[in-house]
């Protein structure tokens, strides 16, 4: 019975929550990153200079800078631009393809166990077991089965998320379904898929896009560090997570090979989390007016 | 002349550059009770938390002073707030159910005011804070200190909140609207200990509520403010029977509590009134919950019967847990009645399935109490009112929208509000959203739960305003479940009175509310606040 | 409350089951026989025969589940493949050292998170909020593995402060084990304190501007005395799931922080018998961590009921 303030008409839903973002530094330049970042892992071949996988043997170890080599070459004389280039392209394509993974999987799962209640100790009890699962040990396993890979790792990665994402979708079904919209949805007779799809999953999709926006740095960090200790991107084919690795060979001789990778994964998470949390500041009504 | 304890002149308060009070002028002698009355957004909880120096967020004092005992306390030091608050002004929260630690026991908490202030020593805190729960009115205090919030009902919480408060005996005692999150029998009794302790102690109070009718009858003077404004002070009753400002005005004639001289209620419309025209006929329902892990059962709705007449309103009025609710949702199938019978225009409606419950559901809407939460934030208003028409398929998208701006005139809201969304809107405008998408499907009942409460009085004699005028051009029923007494006494025909899960007494309203023959109503009746300054009037 | 911690028991119990038969069903689901491989490549099929009948592997699943649980019950996970020696005491050997590792690094994290989490609640909208939460951000960015890497260069190489890799166990020798475990442990527990970091800073915030915290004000509560009996209170709850959910991440951190340090613990022990294949140590690796890991969330539950009164009653928070 508490009086309801009535407030002056504001802006529409999303257009403030775009608004407050776009007023929150934060936001600006996280969104400014992921744009950078995209970018240059989508036009990774028109912009990297040599294939990614080139030697040139006469030419190992060049310092950045060197004149065709801008961020110089490794020990096999590949160029470390390119490299960098496509090791982001494939992180990306990995978190991406995880974020898919989980939400495929972790909404529809969440939908249903916080919608009915006799599924919801099913549901609840699979994610518990998934979560009893760390990524790395369902990466080992999926790599000791179909050896590693690009695919692997992201399904390993995104399976790992499925409890994460469940979790969030589900508390945001047992929320609002018991708001009275629902119920007002109820008295009209809609159906259970109707109100689940018109009704909860509209509602849930800010907080399954926050999600996403956890998902994925998780993802890139988990790939690199798959890729790191051979369980991920098999070499030759370039990851940030292989470069690593590689330069961890050599580290005491150079240490640039090891510094671009580590900053070009360090930027793609600065991102995606700068972004996500502001995404999650203008989304959230509590947070300004 | 004495000296004025509290004195509040042309107080400024601004939220991040925003004003929220624009000029305040108050004044408090000691041992006075003096009311702040407003309506939401009226800056008068602001004002009362400026006081104590407690404004949330962004909130700063720009302009005027705060008198206490004649030293200037505006912009007083910390340490100087700290030793005021709880030692010389109290405080009595609103909402008892998030102002106590959920995670500390309520004896502790009533302990640590008096240790702070040192006004025991450590030892003897404990035993002092049972005497002062035990003097707030809580049974059992003893065993009460050691338990948590949890373990409290809301009245419960509320005298361990009054107990904090006047645990150091302090002058003035400010009570933000200290039980509008009550029930009205409940409410009464804490507003009864409120006052007898105040008197006792000699403490001032200074009232902030909504309630016109509960200021009037609790304190000396009232101060009515609205937009951050004092429209006007004065004695109660001379606030109440000769109110000068125009809002003033306004608001002692929509006040449902004060409105015994208003038309007795809807009595027009003579073609509703032929007997046996019966749209709800409700025999004998009941619901039974099992109550989780101790295998018993708990009875919400016991042994309910009651009809509606076509063009008719039957109220059910009830504290919280009277299965009112409950009832209503069994009407509207949305819960399944354990036993009795149900019947729409004559048909069976418990356990209805398929085609036929379908048809029963566009017999009935349903118009519930928070506009805010009933109405889905990301639709727009022309595809809500549209719901009901597309589940059931009727019309096509030009015949629905036709339909939609039909029913926007209809609950008197402008066609251009269609394409926006309910945050845009003002509550009495999504109580009209949601009542126009209840009449979309051309129903003969209309179910209101709570549908005027969580509204400012001027807002909600709007808005029953309008559902009397619907009914009588559209001849529709209506359900009314309320808590208030005084709002059923303006609209219903004929009443139930519900207490844990029973009907105690059901007649017309005129004859419940003239003569109640159960000690229950009478005492919901006496609880009514302001019910008894008028009482030499009428 | 009983109820509920029994409840939670079972739940627990069920879980575990089902998580070794899932470890059961996906050791078989891997290529290559155990039985070939122990043979080796030019056995004779009556020698394979020999040992499958051995190994029990030509009994039906459910037969060979229950006495690969029953075997697990008793700490018997066979032998390794690789080398001959019983898993137990594998594992028995690799095992402190991970705890050791994962335990000090939730120390670390655990202290600095909540100290950066209230300092950034207190100092809402001043610098030293702006300072701990662009430390949570690096830390949550930068990947641990590179900066593990950068450390053992800069600071054990180059400087000098820690010794690169190796490990001496507390028990032997406390000073000189604590010595040796503090660089992993510091690396391993940065993203960790982050994590806690954000979430102490949430729910201080939300605590501090509760509506009990302004009537406990009103009482005439001084500012700090709100911020330590009730937001740090309130918050430990919250710090409590966090170290629950953070294990399984705290694990996979394990793994590649011993491999750079070069300690023989859990971790290294798991990448080396999965690069050889060797079957009954991944089985039993896998029943290990999962098994930690079911138990260490029940013992959180546990302590909830300890900490946070409402949970006492109902069994439930909300």
């Amino acid at each position: 019975m508490t009086a309801i303030v009535e407030t002056p008409p504001l802006a529409r839903v999303r257009g403030r929550a775009l608004r407050k973002l776009w007023r929150n530094p934060m936001g600006v330049v996280g969104g400014a990153l992921v744009l950078i970042v995209v970018a240059a892992g989508v036009l990774a071949p028109v912009l990297a200079p040599y294939s990614p996988t080139e030697v040139h043997f006469s030419t190992p170890f060049q310092q950045p800078g060197t004149i065709g080599f801008a961020l110089g070459t490794d020990d096999l004389g590949r160029d470390i631009l390119s490299r960098v280039l496509y090791g982001t392209r494939a992180s990306l394509q990995v978190g991406a393809l995880s974020v898919l993974v989980a939400s495929i999987v972790g909404v529809p799962l969440g939908l249903l166990a916080g919608y009915w209640r006799w599924l919801d100790s099913l549901i609840s009890r699979l994610a518990e077991l998934m979560l009893a699962f760390p990524f790395l040990v369902l990466a080992v396993g999926l790599a000791a089965i179909n050896g590693g890979g690009l695919a692997n790792a992201a399904f390993a990665l995104g399976i790992a998320q499925v409890p994460v994402m469940l979790r969030v979708v589900r508390a945001e079904t047992l929320r609002l379904k018991e708001t009275d919209f629902v119920l007002a949805a109820h008295s009209m007779h809609a159906g259970p898929w109707r109100i689940l799809g018109q009704h909860i999953l509209p509602n849930a999709v800010s907080v399954i896009i926050v999600q996403a926006t956890v998902i994925m740095p998780t993802a890139v960090i988990g790939e690199a560090l798959l890729s790191f200790l051979g369980l991920g991107i098999q070499p030759p084919a370039p990851s940030l997570g292989i470069m690593l690795s590689d330069a961890q060979q050599y580290l005491f001789r150079t240490a640039w090979p090891a510094t671009f990778p580590g900053i070009a994964l360090a930027l793609i998470c600065l991102g995606f989390n700068l972004f996500g949390d502001a995404l999650r500041d203008a989304l959230d009504p509590k947070t300004g007016s | 002349m004495t000296e004025p304890l509290l004195a509040v002149t042309d107080l400024k308060v601004s939220f991040g550059g925003v004003p929220a009070v624009r000029g305040a002028d108050l004044e408090v002698l000691p041992g006075e009770r003096v009311a702040v009355v407003g309506q939401s957004g009226s800056g008068k909880s602001t004002t009362a938390h400026a006081i104590i120096g407690l404004l949330p967020g962004s909130g700063r004092v720009t302009g005027g002073t705060i008198r206490w005992r004649g030293e200037d306390i505006t912009h007083a030091g910390e340490k100087r707030l700290r030793h005021l608050r709880g030692r010389e002004i109290g405080l009595v929260p609103q909402d008892p159910m998030s102002n106590l630690n959920p995670v500390s026991r309520v004896g502790r908490q009533v302990a640590e005011t008096l240790v702070v202030h040192g006004m025991c020593g450590r030892r003897e805190a404990p035993k002092r804070a049972i005497e002062l729960l035990g003097q707030a009115g809580l049974p059992e205090p003893g065993r009460r200190a050691r338990q948590f919030p949890h373990e409290f009902s809301g009245g419960m919480r509320q005298r361990a909140l009054i107990a904090i408060g006047l645990a150091c005996r302090p002058d003035l005692l400010i009570a933000d609207e200290p039980t509008s999150a009550l029930d009205v029998t409940v409410q009464r009794q804490i507003l009864d200990q409120l006052d007898a302790l105040t008197r006792e102690l000699g403490t001032a109070l200074l009232l902030v509520t909504h309630d016109l009718g509960l200021a009037a009858e609790r304190a000396d003077r009232v101060v009515v403010m609205s937009e951050g404004e004092v429209v006007e002070a004065g004695s109660a009753r001379r606030v109440l029977t000769e109110p000068r400002h125009s809002y003033t005005r306004r608001l002692v004639a929509a006040a449902p509590s004060l409105s015994v001289s208003r038309s007795p209620g809807p009595s027009g419309n003579h073609r509703a009134a032929r007997v046996g025209e019966n749209v709800l006929e409700v025999s004998h329902v009941s619901k039974e919950y099992r109550i989780r892990g101790r295998g018993g059962l708990l009875r919400a709705v016991d042994d309910v019967s009651f009809t509606i007449g076509r063009g008719r309103t039957t109220a059910i009025v009830g504290e919280s847990g009277s299965g009112k609710t409950t009832t209503a949702r069994m009407v509207l199938g949305l819960v399944s009645a354990t036993s009795g019978a149900i019947r729409l225009d004559g048909e069976e409606v418990v356990g209805l399935r398929g085609a036929r419950l379908r048809a029963a559901r566009k017999a009935m809407q349903p118009v519930f109490q928070d506009p805010y939460a009933s109405l889905d934030p990301m639709w727009t208003v022309e595809r809500l009112i549209g719901e009901p028409l597309r589940t059931f398929g009727i019309g096509d998208r030009a015949a629905r929208r036709a339909k939609v701006a039909e029913l926007l005139e209809q609950v008197a809201l402008p066609a251009l509000l269609a394409q926006r969304y309910p945050n845009e809107l003002s509550g009495g405008q999504r109580q009209r959203v949601a009542i126009a998408r209840a009449l979309a499907l051309g129903p003969r009942l209309v179910v209101c739960d709570e549908a005027v409460s969580a509204l400012d009085v001027l807002v909600q004699d709007q808005i029953l305003k309008l559902l009397t005028s619907l009914q009588e051009e559209l001849g529709l029923s209506y359900l009314f479940i309320s808590h208030d007494l005084a709002v059923v006494r303006s609209l219903a025909h004929d009443v139930l009175v519900m207490r844990e899960g029973r009907v105690v007494e059901q007649g017309p309203v005129a004859d419940v509310f003239a003569s109640p023959g159960d000690p229950y109503t009478r005492q919901l009746l006496d609880s009514i606040p302001g019910a008894t300054v008028f009482s030499g009037h009428s | 409350m009983l109820r509920y911690l029994f409840h939670r028991l079972w739940q627990s119990a069920l879980t575990l089951v089902l998580a070794s038969i899932v470890v059961f069903i996906g050791v078989r689901a891997l290529p290559g026989d155990p039985a070939t491989t122990m043979a080796g490549e030019q056995a004779d099929p009556a020698t394979i025969a020999a040992i499958r009948a051995q190994l029990g592997l030509d009994q039906p699943l459910p037969v060979q589940y229950l006495k690969f649980a029953g075997n697990a019950l008793t700490g018997d996970f066979g032998r390794s493949i690789r080398t001959g020696t019983p898993v137990s005491q594998m594992i028995a050997q690799t095992l402190p050292v991970t705890v050791q590792l994962a335990v000090y690094a939730m120390i670390i994290a655990i202290l600095a998170g909540m100290a950066g989490g209230v300092i950034a609640a207190v100092f809402r909208g001043r610098w030293p909020e702006w300072a701990a939460n662009g430390f949570s951000l690096v830390a949550l960015s930068v990947p641990t593995f590179w900066l593990g890497t950068l450390a053992v260069l800069y600071l054990s190489v180059q400087l000098g402060w820690f010794p690169a890799s190796g490990y001496v166990s507390p028990f032997q020798n406390p000073l000189r084990g604590i010595y040796y475990l503090t660089l992993p442990a510091l690396i391993l527990g940065l993203a960790h304190a982050a994590v806690v970091q954000r979430q102490t800073r949430a729910s201080m915030v939300e605590t501090l501007t509760a509506d009990f915290v302004r009537t406990a004000r009103a009482k005439g509560l001084g500012r700090s005395a709100v911020i330590f009996r009730f937001g740090l209170r309130n918050s430990l709850i919250v710090v409590t799931t966090i170290v629950g959910l953070q294990l399984g991440g705290l694990i996979a951190g394990a793994v590649v922080t011993e491999r750079i340090f070069s300690l023989p613990g859990i971790g290294k022990l798991t990448l080396d018998s999965v690069f050889t294949r060797d079957y009954p140590v991944i089985q039993a690796v896998v029943l290990v961590i999962t098994t930690s890991y079911i138990v260490i969330n029940l013992l959180v539950d546990f302590l909830y009921t300890v900490i946070d009164p409402r949970m006492r009653v109902s069994g439930r928070a909300r």
